[in-house]
């Protein structure tokens, strides 16, 4: 802040020195976050859910985990598996998880271009096309592994 | 346009109120006027126990930023007509401690940001007297926008890390390091590291991006967070390298 700044509330060039001296007696009002400061903005909701999407991403690497599991010990514990996973619950919980992992790699991929700042030829490659190259690079990462679980392999 | 406007403005006196009240006046509406000069009204013509802070009225020394109906603003380029036919509500900055009126304490931003060492750090050079650090337009371009920086703290009132985590260095201080580490003249960026790559520096940010919205001079203090988050974690990584490869 400039120097210059000045309070609309100090002091008047006439008021007498020793008055100026006297400091005014010095209280701040600290003010409390609410508790619920993250319904005030969407931008702040957004961020919330995203930071709770995380929970949903570890879901889905302990749902990897138990999958890998359940191939490693034989058939009968793969189908058991399978229909576990057939369940009305877990299919909702699977369903509300994809929902937040796609909210999480969505603006992980609109974060790129703020963290990366590219140069090409000397002029700097648009945020825009950061941002696809992301995307782009997510959507052929997914079609192989599609293409490899519906037995392309 | 109707003639008048009514300000709902927050008043904290700390020698009398336990917290701060709402106050209104009734000031007039002009196409020209800015919130400010609804103040500096109510100031010179209806209650001059009214404080705040002000100076330049042009958007350049960063001393009027409030909190108008709701958002972080230089009360100096918000203009009243926006808000017709009213009322408008201005409070002091969030998220600091409030000394009167609409007047914030701002010692913790003034402590934290000479820890980023915002200035250039020569180690190859006794002095700059006589020395000329000549920088062609691209590398101005580099570092140009985080210089347009003017320490209004909007940034710090729109952070809910902030709010939440009064330890986190802030928006503003990281971008205006930002703004000298990515500067071709300066040799400072290591020092700076210590600061910046820590809990309560870049990695307390969770990217809300509220800080970029709310700048009143196009700096993106989330998109230079981010850009050092990515610096950072690369120099990390770089670190476990064989020294000959890094």
């Amino acid at each position: 802040m400039s120097e210059l700044a000045r309070e609309s509330s100090m002091q008047r060039p006439h008021e007498a020195p020793t008055q100026r001296a006297v400091p005014a007696q010095v209280r701040p009002y600290r003010p409390r976050v609410s508790r619920f400061w993250w319904l005030r903005r969407r931008s702040y909701l957004l961020f919330v859910l995203r930071e709770l999407s995380s929970v949903f991403v570890a879901w889905f690497v302990v749902y990897l985990l138990l999958l890998v599991d359940a191939v490693y010990q034989g058939p009968d514990p793969y189908r058991r598996f399978l229909e576990w996973s057939g369940r009305p619950w877990v299919l909702v919980l699977n369903m509300v998880a994809l929902a937040f992992v796609l909210l999480h790699a969505i603006t992980w991929f609109n974060l790129a271009p703020k963290a990366m700042v590219l140069r090409m030829q000397g002029r700097r490659v648009p945020a825009r096309l950061v941002a696809a190259a992301h995307f782009a690079a997510w959507g052929v990462a997914s079609g192989v592994v599609a293409w490899i679980v519906l037995g392309g392999l | 346009m109707p003639d008048t406007i009514t300000l709902q403005v927050a008043r904290y006196r700390p020698d009398t109120d336990a917290a701060p009240t709402m106050q209104e006046y009734v000031v007039p509406l002009r196409q020209e006027w800015a919130v400010l000069d609804g103040l500096n009204y109510i100031k010179d013509q209806l209650d001059g126990t009214l404080s705040f802070r002000w100076s330049c009225r042009m958007g350049i020394c960063g001393s009027c930023g409030m909190t108008v109906d709701g958002d972080p603003a230089l009360t100096c380029g918000t203009f009243l007509a926006d808000y017709a036919p009213g009322p408008v509500r201005v409070e002091p900055l969030a998220n600091f401690p409030v000394i009167r009126d609409l007047v914030v304490g701002i010692d913790d931003f003034m402590r934290k940001l000479p820890k980023v060492k915002p200035w250039l750090v020569r180690e190859d050079e006794p002095g700059v007297a006589d020395v000329e650090f000549l920088q062609t337009p691209p590398q101005l371009d580099e570092y140009q926008q985080y210089s347009m920086c003017i320490n209004c703290m909007l940034c710090y009132a729109a952070c809910p890390v902030y709010a939440i985590e009064p330890d986190f260095l802030g928006p503003a201080a990281i971008a205006l390091a930002q703004r000298y580490n990515l500067d071709s003249r300066d040799q400072g960026a290591h020092q700076r590291m210590d600061v910046l790559a820590t809990a309560e520096g870049v990695w307390a940010c969770t990217y809300v991006g509220e800080c970029t919205s709310a700048c009143p001079k196009g700096v993106d203090p989330a998109g230079a967070i981010q850009r050092y988050k990515l610096t950072a974690a690369t120099r990390t990584l770089r670190s476990f390298l064989p020294r000959g490869e890094r």
